[in-house]
């Protein structure tokens, strides 16, 4: 079997005698379109936190590109490709867009601790961040402060600067979260555009983004997996309506 | 200022702090001792500016550093017959780095308040090391008896302060082209990344924690430098330049003058020295309600301090410009 692009192996976390996640297994195929979901307090975030490193499992393994990454801290895993975007938007508020997307590339192409040339001599970062903006329309907005943008803009900032790190996995928390529904739409559309080789996996509450997104979705409850699938077999799972999606629902 | 959408282009305003230096020299003979005093404090206050005002390190205990430098310097001197000036400014240097390097190493862990007091802890440690290390420091006494060589064999350090005054400038030209340069770089841009959310910076790969290192140890050697500066300068060292009041001194004058905005260091000094060497002549024993008076009309009024200020009245007198050209045509 080909190695797969983000796995886990029999992940446990638990705080005192609250075990949120239950040995999750968990495999993320090279260029996948996997979502993740469940109810408020299955263990979603506290999953998340534990493969970008932002807290430490208890117990089990987690493999990036077949190797065991558990140990290695949130900016090595970046750097090794694992890249993500935050529920809340988590942005340099007061810089300018452009400067949100070129620190990150900055701090891949190494450039980041040069201290002599001017940032904006450095035209191999400012034109890659140009590009990247270009492909999100975001070219108009390149020199405005990230705070006076629209909601909507901001989330695609986030998805902006992760795409700038070129991840090979990438881990999309919500990224619809707080948009109004008009927005909504432009954000889907960007996710569809993504290129094709990295993989992704969403966690989303908006599960008609998800159904439209993802070929394969894992559903999560109190820390444990109950089924992974193909969208229509989750749809048609009942245990899946029992806990989660309620008899109303429908694919 | 600073950031990938910056022009680094030196603006003609960048040359005032120099004219006005040179005019001083020429204009001022007899405030040359209190000029070189204010040059030294604006590259002092430059180092914080880098770390406070880019980077967001906050703190109060950059005297440590300051202080460091300026007994390295008299002590080598004094103790050792060390003389020669740029000897002192390197030992100084390079004595501050290790303070910062292995401080920051511990301190920059923590965050917040926990990260002002352990700064503040740190200066009031030297200090005390200072004062009870007598047979090297001269404890509450100060260390006298400093001498520094003329300069390049050539320019002696003269009552008037002259000399002085010309060598404290030259140095703070030189801290100002760096700090300058280094704030336009990736490095500048990549500090106030870290300033505004360490949480995302963690998110793009980037060593959060040693790059506080990094620029807390390249600030620490510039204020070293400015310390040693001062013991050249008046052939002595005494106790006041560590501890929490030379901190607290120098941050009140930073924000005076406008945090981050590289010319609030140069600003800053120049009001609070200049306001205390008047105030301390004309109310010897009130000076320092007059330094408070105006704290708290820069801190209530204007935020950005005194450059703050001046922004918002030549973008006020811009847009009124604009508009008047628009209602001629």
């Amino acid at each position: 079997m080909a190695a797969s692009a983000l796995e886990t192996d029999k992940l446990c976390k638990s705080f005192g005698a609250l075990t949120v996640a239950d040995r999750i297994d968990f495999r993320l195929e090279p260029g996948a379109r996997h979502a993740l979901i469940g109810p408020n307090g299955a263990g979603k975030t506290t999953f998340v936190n534990m493969l970008t490193g932002a807290i430490a499992p208890s117990s089990g393994r987690i493999l990036l590109g077949g190797e065991d990454i558990t140990k290695v801290n949130q900016a090595a895993r970046v750097r090794r490709g694992l890249g993500r975007t935050f529920q809340v938007t988590t942005l340099f508020r007061s810089l300018p867009v452009l400067d949100n997307v070129a620190l990150g590339i900055a701090e891949r192409d190494g450039v980041a601790r040069r201290m002599w040339k001017a940032a904006s001599k450095h035209s191999e970062i400012t034109d890659e961040a140009m590009q990247l903006l270009a492909t999100l329309a975001l070219t108009s907005d390149a020199r405005t402060p990230v705070k006076d943008l629209p909601y909507g803009r901001q989330r695609l900032v986030e998805i902006a600067i992760a795409l700038g790190l070129k991840p090979k996995v990438l881990l999309l928390d919500e990224p619809a979260a707080g948009v109004p529904s008009q927005d909504s739409g432009r954000i889907l559309e960007v996710l569809a555009g993504l290129p094709g080789d990295i993989a992704i996996l969403i966690i989303e509450h908006d599960m008609d983004l998800v159904f439209r997104f993802a070929q394969r979705i894992t559903v999560l409850v109190q820390g444990q997996v109950l089924v992974e699938g193909r969208p229509d077999e989750i749809a048609a799972d009942r245990r899946v309506r029992d806990v989660y999606l309620g008899e109303a629902t429908h694919a | 200022m600073s950031g990938y959408t910056s022009d680094p282009r030196i603006r003609w305003q960048e040359s005032l702090p120099w004219i006005i230096g040179i005019a001083a020299f020429f204009l001022l003979p007899e405030y040359l001792s209190l000029g070189a005093r204010v040059l030294i404090y604006i590259l002092f206050a430059l180092s914080l500016d880098l770390i406070l005002g880019y980077a967001g390190i906050i703190t109060l205990g950059h005297s440590a550093f300051f202080g460091l430098g300026a007994y390295t310097a008299g002590v080598l001197s004094a103790k050792y017959g060390l003389t020669d000036p740029f000897l002192q400014l390197l030992a100084a240097a390079a004595a501050a780095a290790l303070l910062g390097i292995t401080t920051g190493a511990v301190i920059l862990r923590t965050k917040a308040l926990t990260l002002l007091m352990l700064t503040l802890a740190i200066t009031s440690i030297v200090l005390e090391i200072a004062n009870k290390a007598t047979w090297l420091t001269g404890g509450a006494d100060g260390l006298s008896g400093v001498k520094v060589d003329p300069i390049l064999g050539l320019f002696k350090f003269d009552l008037f302060g002259k000399t002085a005054f010309i060598y404290c400038l030259i140095a703070l030209f030189i801290g100002w082209l760096v700090v300058r340069r280094m704030i336009y770089s990736p490095f500048g841009a990549m500090l106030t990344g870290l300033r505004e959310n360490t949480a995302r910076m963690h998110a793009i790969g980037a060593p959060v924690y040693w790059r506080l290192v990094l620029v807390y140890t390249i600030s620490a050697t510039m204020a070293g430098v400015a310390g040693a500066l001062l013991t050249q300068v008046n052939q002595f060292v005494g106790l006041n330049v560590l501890g929490l009041e030379p901190s607290g001194d120098l941050l009140v004058m930073l924000i005076l003058g406008g945090v981050g905005r590289l010319y609030g260091a140069f600003v800053g000094p120049v009001v609070y020295l200049i306001a205390q060497d008047y105030l301390a002549k004309q109310y010897p024993e009130y000076w320092y309600f007059g330094i408070g008076v105006l704290l708290i009309v820069v801190v209530l009024f204007a935020r950005g301090g005194i450059l703050g200020i001046i922004d918002k009245w030549l973008q006020a007198l811009s847009r009124q410009t604009s508009s008047a050209k628009a209602s001629a045509r």
